[in-house]
């Protein structure tokens, strides 16, 4: 493989830097709809550190959510590989949390239930888990909802037991993809600020989907963003803000200066259009 | 769908469960009244349509007779019935996991269901004589086709993302099965089961026509035979009887299994 040279070229760079801990290698998907093929992902590398926050934004059907889908090893790539901690992705990849749009609760299950799904389908001991369980659920704010049902919470609420689900077996990577994207502005802020706590909390390496330049930066270190079909990574930009970071950041010069770039991003492709 | 929902339920349901029951009885009863006064009028022949009042002094009369063949023709249906669940569920797992089956047996299966029942009844009696074994494959035959397509329905409607997510878990097939296409399906097969219960009836009725010796169906026949027409009432109500206590005794079952559903939600516009 070329990665063998590249680090034999540079020891010294990659063992200052953090780990490397997922590699997106020239990855391509093509799907075939009506006979004809379809690419919706076009040569995508991307590196991302462990530990490391990279929000990817995009139009819709930009291919985001594939790429994500890929990195879960839930879809297979079609050209090019991703690879995990050292391992390349045949299969869906199991060290991993990953929140979608929809909360994917099962009706069924009350909350803690819903949670320590998790731990029934990994076949681990739920005593080990129950106390996390309900001090993750503290920490969204949700005490004291152990036993309701998924059909008594708002949209919010649900998507914070999605995101206790995805944390509570304590993965080294958690993906989101487009998790707030069906929430009220106002929750959708306050879901920013708990999960750039539990980020800070946690340190766990994140993957966020979102179609909101704003969600984008106020929550990465990175920003990718990404092309109309086929998808393609058309920049990466370093967010430099300090955290933790305030919804007031949005006020601030370099903030609008991140959030310009992004939007010239748009405009160039014809996505925006202000006459 | 918001959280200030669960609140007000409280106070809509009690109300709402009485009325109910309440409504379809009063309906009930104010019919029967107008039946009793018609024919007790002298209105109608009680060789055409006898009064409540003695179609009920007949049921009570001739009881252990309407049991002994009520529990027969029980017996025709649940079976039936209980054959329906455990062929129809299974097969429509399968329809559902394997494309070979479902593109080689389930066109069939349809094709199959637009036959006439009733019609084919005679060559079932004729296959497997006038006993138990026709009328519970009679009954089979024609409640079995609802469970199966209810459950091939059932399952099919997963959310793609919440199947991703088991998968990502490290869920097998049968994780995947267990924890989310099956408790997904249940309110589909519930309804395909209640569709089921009144179509075994049927088909253990039918059976009875065709041929047999014992059982409501036989009885009615025979009762119409000599113009007994309260007794054919007295077995119609209590084939009328035997149904709903089977159909409650389903959804009792399904109210206990799928308490989480839209349907089972309490208050949640159910008034």
């Amino acid at each position: 493989m070329s990665l063998a040279t590249k680090s034999v070229l540079a020891p010294v760079e990659t063992a200052a830097e953090a780990k490397t801990f997922v590699r997106i290698q020239s990855v391509d998907k093509t799907y075939s709809a009506r006979g004809r093929a379809l690419k919706a992902v076009d040569n995508v590398s991307l590196d991302l550190r462990e530990g490391e926050f990279v929000s990817i934004v995009g139009p819709s059907g930009c291919g985001k959510s594939t790429l994500m889908m890929m990195v879960a090893g839930l879809v297979p790539v079609s050209a090019g590989h991703i690879v995990i901690d050292g391992k390349r992705i045949t299969k869906p990849y199991s060290d991993v949390g990953v929140i979608f749009q929809r909360d994917a609760l099962l009706e069924w299950r009350s909350v803690l239930n819903n949670i320590l799904l998790q731990i029934d389908v990994r076949r681990l001991a739920r005593r080990d888990y129950e106390a996390k369980a309900r001090e993750l659920l503290g920490r969204v704010g949700l005490a004291g909802f152990e036993n309701y049902h998924p059909w008594e919470l708002s949209g919010g609420m649900r998507q914070r037991v999605a995101l206790c689900r995805g944390l509570i077996h304590d993965p080294a990577m958690v993906l989101l993809d487009e998790p707030f994207g069906a929430l009220d502005a106002l929750t959708r802020e306050q879901m920013n600020l708990d999960l750039q706590r539990i980020w800070l909390e946690t340190r766990k390496t994140m993957l966020f989907i979102t179609h909101s330049i704003w969600e984008a930066i106020f929550l990465a270190d990175r920003v990718v963003v990404m092309s109309p079909r086929p998808g393609r990574i058309a920049s990466v930009i370093d967010i430099d803000l300090p955290r933790p970071r305030r919804l007031a950041i949005r006020e601030t010069k370099q903030f609008g200066a991140y959030a310009a770039q992004i939007r010239e991003q748009f405009q160039a492709f014809g996505l925006l259009n202000e006459g | 769908m918001s959280s200030a929902d669960t609140a007000a339920t409280a106070e809509v349901t009690e109300p709402s469960r009485v009325n109910t029951y309440l409504y379809p009885t009063m309906t009930a009863l104010f019919l029967i009244l107008i039946w009793e006064g018609v024919t007790r009028a002298g209105y109608v022949s009680p060789l055409i349509l006898p009064a409540p009042s003695v179609i009920l002094a007949v049921s009570m009369q001739k009881l252990p007779l309407l049991l002994q063949m009520g529990g027969v023709t029980a017996l025709e249906f649940l079976l039936g019935f209980l054959l329906s669940l455990a062929v129809g569920v299974p097969l429509g797992a399968l329809v559902v996991y394997s494309r070979p089956i479902e593109l080689a047996f389930y066109p069939l299966l349809v094709a199959f269901q637009t036959l006439p029942k009733a019609a084919i009844a005679p060559i079932f009696i004729v296959w497997l004589g006038t006993g138990l074994t026709s009328k519970v494959l009679i009954a089979f035959s024609i409640a079995f086709f609802p469970i199966l397509i209810d459950t091939v329905v059932g399952l099919r409607s997963a959310q793609p993302e919440t199947i991703h997510l088991l998968r990502s878990m490290g869920g097998t097939p049968f994780q995947v099965f267990w924890y989310v296409r099956l408790p997904n399906a249940l309110p589909a097969i519930f309804a395909g089961l209640k569709v089921a219960s009144t179509l075994a009836v049927v088909g253990a009725i039918v059976g009875e026509f065709v041929s047999s010796d014992r059982g409501l169906g036989y009885l009615v026949l025979v009762a119409n035979g000599e113009l007994d027409t309260p007794m054919v009432f007295a077995c119609v109500l209590m084939l009328t009887i035997l149904g709903i206590v089977f159909y409650f005794l389903i959804e009792i079952l399904e109210k206990l299994s799928v308490r989480w559903h839209v349907s089972a939600r309490q208050g949640v516009g159910g008034h």
